[in-house]
């Protein structure tokens, strides 16, 4: 028998995940809450700012995006995103800024395989798979949706 | 098979060492000889700066022991890096011959042993043993982007920067005394966040291996020192010698020893750089000044690649291990 499926071996994987070190889901939580709520009171703030200087409210939306999509690539660029995303964990992932991060920080790393083959082809290898699943869920509840209607 | 070489004739002639900033900047960061100003040490990519550490590591075991490059038979080398870049490249000037090593982590320990049986059998006279390691350039042949704002495991170790050498030959202070190869050890672990765990059974295996050769008991040894465990596979570590009835009270893990708890470096340093700059600056000099008369090194590696990380395979692990002893 091979030794990664004998007893001892599995023996040996239980005592792993028993050995695991504890996280405190209550920390966790309440930072992804602080750092996510975070962004998104910062995009209301703008957006509150946009609809004040008479912009419409879909156009105040769609600035706002822009907006923290900037933000979030201007601190990946300052090294700075990559210390909140330690914390933040998927609060700060999930929001628009996270989604910047996950191109900026490709592009920063393949750069140096030049501006083809490095930055432009690596960039989307994170945020690549979300767009691809994305577009496809969204077909596939656009047709539900149609079907339905 | 399953074979503990015993030598007569191989010493530790001199060692050094090339760290990375946040390595420095840990516990025992007066005692390495250089201390990088910044991660990427005046070149245009990590990689570039990873392969420098090593040159740097091994031009000074010439300069700080007044050796010429023909006084070189070998280099013996490696890192983790596809093809050996680091390794292939940094030799390139050197103008000695090269024999690239790869072990994942424990590739400091195989270049000794693998240098040590060299000059034990009398094919070579002085050879030059190193492994270097970079966290930027492993960060992105095995996991992510650095700047990517991903939350990492408590389990998950640092690799850390740094290059280690040391020269091999028939004098000096510290002996190569006993050298036992690992044997490839999976125990069915898939998780590339916690390679302690995954390395942990190896190290048991070679420890238990070579204690049984030659008779002895953990005790023996003033300190036994594994490469880059961290503290999850310590623990674990822990656990198999206990079942086996072994005791632990020496046991130290090299990449527990490189950063303070407070630089947030999660279960510990790991890298190739973890054994050999913590041998090279920490042990070494300790066994020379007789602080220590006898230390087993065991560098573990976990033999993995990003491809077998996605095609769902468990990760193989290996342990090397060499005991080092002060000559009366």
């Amino acid at each position: 028998m091979r030794e990664r499926e004998s007893p001892q071996s599995k023996r040996y994987v239980r005592l792993v995940e028993k050995e695991q070190p504890k996280v405190s889901l209550k920390s966790n939580l309440a930072n992804a809450f602080l750092i996510g709520g975070g962004i998104c009171v910062f995009g209301e703030i703008i957006r509150t700012y946009l609809l004040y200087y008479g912009l419409s409210n879909d156009l105040a939306s769609v600035w706002m995006s822009i907006a923290l999509v900037f933000f979030g690539s201007l601190l990946t660029g300052l090294g700075i995103y990559d210390e909140i995303g330690r914390i933040g964990g998927a609060g700060s992932a999930i929001p628009i800024t996270g989604f910047a991060n996950s191109i900026v920080a490709p592009a920063m790393e393949y750069r140096s395989e030049g501006a083809i083959l490095g930055l432009a082809a690596r960039m989307f290898i994170i945020a690549g798979p979300v767009v691809a699943y994305g577009l496809i869920s969204a077909t596939v509840f656009g047709l539900i949706r149609s079907v339905f209607r | 098979m399953n074979k503990t070489f015993t030598l007569k004739n191989v010493f530790v002639e001199g060692t050094a060492s090339v760290v990375g900033p946040s390595e420095g900047a840990g516990p025992l960061g007066d005692l390495f000889d250089v201390i990088l100003p910044d991660d990427i040490y005046g070149e245009s990519s990590f990689e570039k700066a990873e392969r420098k550490m090593l040159l740097e590591s091994l031009s000074l075991c010439l300069k700080k022991y007044n050796y010429r490059p023909e006084d070189f038979d070998l280099i013996l080398a490696g890192d983790l890096l596809n093809q050996l870049i680091s390794a292939n490249f940094a030799v390139r000037d050197l103008n000695i011959p090269f024999a690239g090593v790869f072990g994942a982590c424990s590739t400091f320990n195989l270049s000794i042993g693998l240098g040590s049986l060299l000059v034990e059998a009398g094919y070579v006279d002085r050879v030059i043993a190193g492994a270097c390691s970079h966290h930027q350039t492993a960060e992105r042949t095995f996991r992510f982007p650095t700047e990517l704002g991903v939350q990492r495991k408590a389990t998950a170790t640092w690799t850390m920067s740094g290059a280690g050498s040391v020269i091999l030959s028939r004098q000096g202070l510290v002996k190569v005394k006993e050298i036992t190869f690992g044997r490839v050890v999976d125990y069915g672990l898939k998780d590339t966040n916690n390679l302690g765990a995954v390395m942990a059974p190896a190290a048991f295996d070679t420890l238990k291996r070579h204690l049984q050769n030659l008779g002895k008991k953990p005790e023996d040894y003033d300190l036994i020192a594994t490469g880059d465990l961290g503290s999850v596979g310590q623990i674990m570590l822990k656990h198999l010698l206990g079942d086996a009835s072994l005791d632990a009270g020496n046991l130290t893990d090299c990449g527990l020893l490189v950063y303070a708890s407070t630089q947030d470096k999660h279960a510990g340093a790991s890298g190739c750089a973890a054994s050999a700059c913590v041998f090279s600056s920490y042990f070494y000099p300790l066994l020379c000044q007789g602080q220590l008369k006898n230390v087993l090194l065991l560098a573990t590696g976990a033999l993995f690649a990003q491809i077998t990380a996605q095609q769902k395979d468990s990760i193989p692990a290996v342990a090397h291990a060499i005991a080092f002893e002060k000559v009366e």
